[in-house]
Formats: C-alpha cells, sequence, structure tokens
C-alpha cells in the first residue's frame, strides 16, 4: 500500500483530463482519498503553481471537500423540495436514529458519515438517499432505517 | 476502424440490424438516475443470471430514461418480429419470470405489461413486422399511456431507445448527419441562419434567443474561442440535463459542434457536477468514442473545422450554474459570478470569448439542422417555439420526464399527464423553475407553457423542473425548504445575498415554529427588496421570489401560522432538519 503522499501525488499528476487546474485537482484527490489532507493542499498548490492560500480558498468553498478522512460507510440524504413534500424528513429522522446521530456528520464510533444533499438528481423517486454513492428511491422511513442498520453492519470497525 | 462517415454509417446500420433484426430478443433496462434509485443494476443483473442459466444469448442494455421514471426500473423486452413490450417497476424476481414465461415461452405476463411499441421509425421496423404482432393485440399501446399521449420528443427522440454508451447506436438512428451535413455543405452563417429562424430560446431559464447569443460570439475574430455546455442542474426538482446527457450524449456533443462550427469556436467543455456519476460516466465515454471516429478532433470530414471536447466537473455549488460562475469553476477556482460587462462573448473561460448554453438548447441543434429552422418555428406557441421539456415531481401519480408541444396548458400536463395527486388528494400547489422560481397556487397554474405567459403570471418556465405538493402539504413549511436550500448555496460574494438570505430563513423559521409576528413579514419585504438591487446574480436577485410567490397565493396561510399561532396542515409541527454549515 502506497502513503499518503504517493497517493496524492499519483492523484494530481495522473488526471486523464486535458484541463488541469486547482478544482480538478482537489477532485482528483477526493476520488482518490475521500477527503483532502492538509499534505494534498501543498501539493495541489504545487502542481498548480498557486499559493496554499488560492488552494484553501477553493477547498472551504465546496462543501462536498471534507478534510479529515470519511467513516466507513457515506449516506446522503436528500432534503431538497420534492423529497421533501413527499417525506424526507421522516426519512432523516428514522436514519439519524438508526445511525446514533442528532445531526449531519460522523458516528463516533467512525463507522457512517451521513451528508443532507440538496438533490441527488432522482427526484421522480423521491424520498431518495445513497448508501456509497448507490441510490437508493421511493424509501419509507423504516426502509431507510433497515438499510442503514445493515450497511452499519457490514462496516468495519 | 471505419474512416470515411458514409462507411461509419454503413457500420452503424449493419450494427443496429444486428440488434433488432437478429433472431435473438434483445432486452433493454432503463437505468438513469431514476433507474438506478429504483434498483435498475439489480434488475438488470437479475435479467442476465436468469437468461445465462437458460442458456440464452441476448444482449441486455443499459438504456436512460424512457421518461416513465413513476415505473422504473422498466424493462424492455424485443423478441425477433415482434413489438417492443415494456414492463414497469421489475424486481429481480420478476425479471426472472419475465425470462421464464415471455422469453423462453413466448407468453408475456399480460398483467404485469405497461404497454407496447410498435415500430415507428425504419430503422426499428427492420426488426419488426409492420402489424403483425404476435399475439399481442390486446396489450397497451404505450403511446397512449397518459404520461405519453402529449409528448413530442425532439431532444428525447433517443432517450430510452439506444444504449448511451454506443456511439454506432446514435448514428443508426441519424446521429452526425446534421453535423456532416452542416461541416461538408454549408457555410457557417447558413448554420447561424437556421438556428434564428427556428426561434430557438435558451433552456437553462433565461430564454436568450440562441442564435443571438452565438451571433455575438461569431462576431468576435480571437483565435481561441469556447462553448459551454452547462448541465451543473443543482436545482431540486430538475434532472432532464441529466437525464439527456445519461440517455443520448452524443445529441449533445453534436449539439456543441454545431455551435462551434456556427460560431468558429475549436474548444468546448461539458461541464457536470462531481458525484453525478451516470452523466459525467456517459458524457466521458461519449467525447472518448467521438475522437475515436473522427467525430472530434482535428479536421472533421475532412474540412478546415476542428473542433477539441472535454469534461469538466464542479464541486458542490448551485451558483456555478449561473454562466460567469461556471467560468470561475472551469478555469479551477471558487465558484463566483463575475462582473458584467465584460460580456463572456468578450471575455469569457479562461480569459477567451466563450458562448455558453444549456444541455436541452444544445440537444435540439442536430435536429434543428437536419430539419429545418422553420420545422422547429412550426412547434409551440408565438414566440416560444419548440417544446418544453418538463421534470414532474412530488405528489403525483406519475413522475418523470415528458417533452410537450410549447402551449400546452400547465393544468394539462399535471392532471391529464402526470393524473394529478396520488392517494385520493388534491393538488395544491406547484413549485417551477428551480427554488428560485417561485410557488403558484393551482388556479393560477391555468397556464400556457410559453416563456412570456409564464413571465406575465410571475412565475418562471426556467429550466423544466416542476414540483407539485397535495393538499397536506403546508405552504411556508415549503418556502422555509427553499430558502433554506437557496441560503445553503449562496456563493458569499455579494453581502445583500449572503446576509439576506439568512434573515430570510431566520423569519420563516419563527414563522413555522409559530413564534412569528407581523414584523416578521415587513422584515422579509424590506431584506427581499435589497436583495434583488444589490445582488450581482440571478440567485440573489430572485432570492426573495419563493417568499413573494408563497404570500401572494397563500396569505391566508401564513396569516394562520403569524396571527393565530397554528399550522392549518399540522406540518410545522413535525421535526425539520437542514444543514447549518455555508460555505466558508
Amino acid at each position: 500500500m502506497d502513503g499518503l503522499k504517493e497517493r496524492i501525488d499519483r492523484a494530481v499528476q495522473r488526471q486523464p483530463q486535458p484541463t488541469v487546474t486547482i478544482l480538478s485537482s482537489l477532485l482528483a484527490v477526493e476520488d482518490e482519498l475521500g477527503y483532502i489532507p492538509k499534505e494534498a493542499v501543498a501539493a495541489v498548490a504545487d502542481f498548480n503553481r498557486a499559493t496554499v492560500n488560492d488552494v484553501w480558498a477553493v477547498v472551504s468553498f465546496y462543501p462536498n471537500f471534507r478534510t479529515n478522512p470519511p467513516c466507513a460507510r457515506r449516506i446522503e440524504v436528500c432534503w431538497g423540495p420534492s423529497c421533501h413534500l413527499v417525506g424526507a424528513m421522516a426519512v432523516l429522522q428514522a436514519v439519524l436514529a438508526a445511525a446514533g446521530l442528532e445531526d449531519e456528520g460522523d458516528t463516533p464510533d467512525g463507522r457512517l458519515s451521513l451528508r443532507y444533499n440538496t438533490c441527488l438528481g432522482a427526484c421522480a423517486q423521491a424520498p431518495v438517499m445513497s448508501l456509497d454513492h448507490h441510490l437508493v428511491g421511493r424509501l419509507s422511513p423504516e426502509q431507510a432505517a433497515v438499510r442503514v442498520a445493515l450497511s452499519l453492519e457490514q462496516a468495519p470497525e | 476502424m471505419p474512416s470515411d462517415f458514409a462507411e461509419i454509417q454503413a457500420e452503424a446500420a449493419r450494427r443496429w440490424q444486428a440488434l433488432t433484426a437478429a433472431d435473438r430478443p434483445w432486452l433493454r433496462v432503463g437505468a438513469a438516475l431514476c433507474g438506478q434509485a429504483a434498483g435498475a443494476e439489480e434488475t438488470a443483473a437479475a435479467l442476465e443470471t436468469a437468461l445465462q442459466r437458460r442458456g440464452l444469448a441476448a444482449p441486455v442494455s443499459r438504456v436512460g430514461c424512457l421518461g416513465l421514471c413513476f415505473a422504473e426500473p422498466l424493462v424492455d423486452v424485443m423478441l425477433p418480429g415482434q413489438p417492443r413490450i415494456f414492463y414497469g417497476r421489475v424486481t429481480p424476481d420478476l425479471a426472472a419470470e419475465i425470462v421464464d414465461s415471455h422469453i423462453v415461452q413466448g407468453r408475456p405476463l399480460a398483467d404485469r405489461v405497461l404497454g407496447c411499441l410498435y415500430p415507428a421509425t425504419a430503422a426499428d421496423s427492420a426488426g419488426a413486422a409492420a402489424d403483425g404482432d404476435g399475439g399481442n393485440g390486446d396489450l397497451p399501446d404505450l403511446n397512449r399511456h397518459p404520461m405519453r399521449s402529449r409528448e413530442q420528443r425532439i431532444a428525447l427522440r433517443n432517450a430510452g431507445h439506444i444504449d448511451p454508451l454506443d456511439i454506432y447506436q446514435y448514428i443508426a438512428n441519424g446521429g452526425y448527419r446534421a453535423l456532416h451535413q452542416a461541416v461538408t455543405g454549408m457555410e457557417r452563417h447558413e448554420v447561424l441562419e437556421q438556428v434564428n429562424v427556428s426561434g430557438l430560446r435558451g433552456r437553462g431559464g433565461a430564454a436568450f434567443p440562441a442564435a443571438t447569443k452565438w451571433r455575438f460570439l461569431a462576431g468576435s475574430n480571437a483565435p481561441v474561442k469556447y462553448i459551454l455546455c452547462n448541465c451543473e442542474e443543482g436545482d431540486p426538482g430538475a434532472f432532464n440535463d441529466k437525464g439527456i446527457l445519461e440517455s443520448d450524449p452524443h445529441t449533445v456533443v453534436e449539439g456543441i459542434l454545431l455551435a462551434g462550427y456556427a460560431t468558429g469556436a475549436n474548444y468546448g467543455y461539458i461541464f457536470i457536477r462531481h458525484g453525478h456519476d451516470g452523466p459525467i460516466e456517459r458524457a466521458r465515454t461519449a467525447v472518448a468514442q467521438a475522437y475515436e471516429l473522427g467525430l472530434l478532433g482535428a479536421n472533421l470530414f475532412g474540412s478546415d473545422f476542428s473542433f477539441d471536447l472535454e469534461v469538466a466537473l464542479t464541486g458542490d455549488s448551485y451558483v456555478s450554474g449561473e454562466e460567469t460562475a461556471l467560468m470561475e469553476a472551469i478555469d479551477g477556482n471558487r465558484a463566483m459570478p463575475r462582473y458584467r460587462p465584460p460580456f463572456p462573448a468578450q471575455v469569457g473561460v479562461f480569459g477567451q470569448p466563450t458562448n455558453i448554453n444549456n444541455v436541452k438548447t444544445l440537444a435540439y441543434v442536430p435536429e434543428i439542422i437536419a430539419k429545418g429552422g422553420e420545422w422547429f418555428a412550426g412547434i409551440g406557441h408565438e414566440r416560444s417555439t419548440g417544446t418544453a421539456i418538463l421534470c414532474l415531481s412530488g405528489a403525483l401519480n406519475y413522475t418523470g420526464m415528458v417533452e410537450v408541444p410549447m402551449g400546452l396548458n400547465l393544468q394539462e400536463v399535471l392532471y391529464e399527464m402526470a393524473g394529478g395527486a396520488p392517494g385520493g388528494r388534491e393538488l395544491k400547489f406547484i413549485q417551477t423553475g428551480g427554488p428560485l422560481g417561485g410557488v403558484l397556487g393551482m388556479a393560477a397554474a391555468d397556464l400556457a407553457l410559453d416563456f412570456e405567459v409564464f413571465r406575465n403570471a410571475g412565475a418562471i418556465l426556467g429550466s423544466g423542473g416542476i414540483i407539485a405538493a397535495a393538499d397536506d402539504c403546508c405552504v411556508v413549511d415549503l418556502t422555509r425548504v427553499l430558502i433554506a436550500f437557496c441560503q445553503y448555496e449562496s456563493c458569499g460574494k455579494c453581502f445583500p445575498c449572503r446576509m439576506g438570505m439568512s434573515h430570510l430563513l431566520e423569519a420563516l423559521e419563527r414563522i413555522c415554529r409559530l413564534e412569528g409576528g407581523p414584523e416578521d413579514l415587513a422584515l422579509m419585504q424590506s431584506v427581499g427588496e435589497n436583495m434583488q438591487a444589490g445582488s450581482l446574480c440571478g440567485h440573489g436577485q430572485l432570492g426573495f421570489n419563493p417568499v413573494s410567490s408563497a404570500l401572494r397565493y397563500f396569505p391566508e396561510e401564513f396569516a394562520a401560522h403569524i396571527n393565530e399561532k397554528r399550522c392549518p396542515t399540522g406540518r410545522c409541527r413535525e421535526p425539520y432538519y437542514s444543514p447549518r454549515l455555508s460555505r466558508r
């Protein structure tokens, strides 16, 4: 297994698309690691001939960037208007209860990260959530709780 | 690899024939975001397993969105010489049953069939005998389904029919013919003139005439000019841009190429939000395949026209759909709008002249060039030519994506096509044109689909998202959600928007907690006016729309919360969560 630095360098240096920018480099790191460690901020600044300040400006702007490692399981629940009108809040409540959380964030045992999403793009299947990037629609609160429990069971300690 | 376009077309026709006129079945599964959320991958895998178990060689294609999202996962079975038969809500168990009964024994599961499609195009009829159905006479015609009955498909003509990962299927159905015709037989200004005659207007929300915008760029002599295709689409309730890109990415690529030819631009970007994996993967594959066949790159069809295209991604940011913010994001920066002037046609992405169009706008262009601007102008209503591509979500019997001629009445769409509210409820209000578009009462929804008619009614047709609410929903509660979205998504550049959204949200939260007073209405009015006057882009300028429109149509509901301290539907008593993090 490569070290953090090697993985960052590889992600930044081997972007497949012709246009490379600060933002594209950060997205490449996120795809590789799931977060932006401070080592990556320096590497992205170097590679793009920018300052660390320039890079932090971009990292802090887009809420999809985390600066600490995500948990093993990542759940996003849509709270946008389409989902809201057909029961997103009840789903969210069930997911929070099943995860043992009071609001979005990481569980204390580090097994599950929960984020509210503004739109997962499958509005006709509302309410929608995503489990490790896998979309699930037309959820009842009960189904959502079962999915979360299953996902937690399968999560490494 | 074929080099000449006629050879490519012949190869595409041969491959299509092999799929549709072979002696084996062809199965298609709807696998756009809507299909995936309904479990399309599990269904497709179950079909493949069942076919394998029976020793049957039949291709299973993951296609895009047919528009009938409510029925996903949708499975489309075409047996040799027979019409296509569609099953809705196919679970893995039902998938195995379909293979056993329909494919092996030739007996469709009549009670599970959503409808049949009889061959319509020349390419299709190669596969199926024209009227000689195989005993399917009792199965309903899918085109008579309420959701399809009023449709006229132009941009969505291939959606749900072809494999979006196969360029040859697009070419077999007439793809890249318009580009070939334009580059080899038309002057650049003639292409622009056809778009002008068509009356095509921007489908991203502003409804600006496409040809006028293109002319700004065509007038620049700069050596490097860009065409941007905007698929940021962060609006909740809108999924038609992603839907087109996922279902038929090549019509977008061809539209971008035609825009490049008409304006003399040689570079392009398709701009998509990171995380929308389906549209990203399919757009990237489409671009790579077009390069392989020489439909992108240097000297297309041996002409002096060259074009390079790539897919660029943004992080989560609704405002990055605004044209100048989008350019900032492609440049790699924070997606914050720029001052105008200079306008993008002078100074755009990387400081070069740039034209930006929405996915839907560009997706129309190949058909406009192939069939002529007059043909497109003949469809629609007054100055709103062509079709409207609508996303129907919320409390409706049939949710999905439809393409209907402009001029159709919105109530017909909601009640006849989408079947009204489920569970015997009544529709109460709709939300159109994205979160900034506003809330309309049902009486006010008696509107023709037309940019001017909508604008005069104080609504926005926008990019076509329509969210419907039934009579158990609270208008004040939904307005709070809309403003919570707008507050979360404010980029923070202009303080009237950054702080105004927070003030609006706090006032609405007080009203929802039944702690608001009349002074909150006055505060929102004053904050809203300042946002409108003092913000650089539409996010702040239109940010008061959700509140002002909701107040206009449902003053009594706000009054009940404020004066009588009660929520008529009880919705505001339920727990409510929203993101507390904003942009830093």
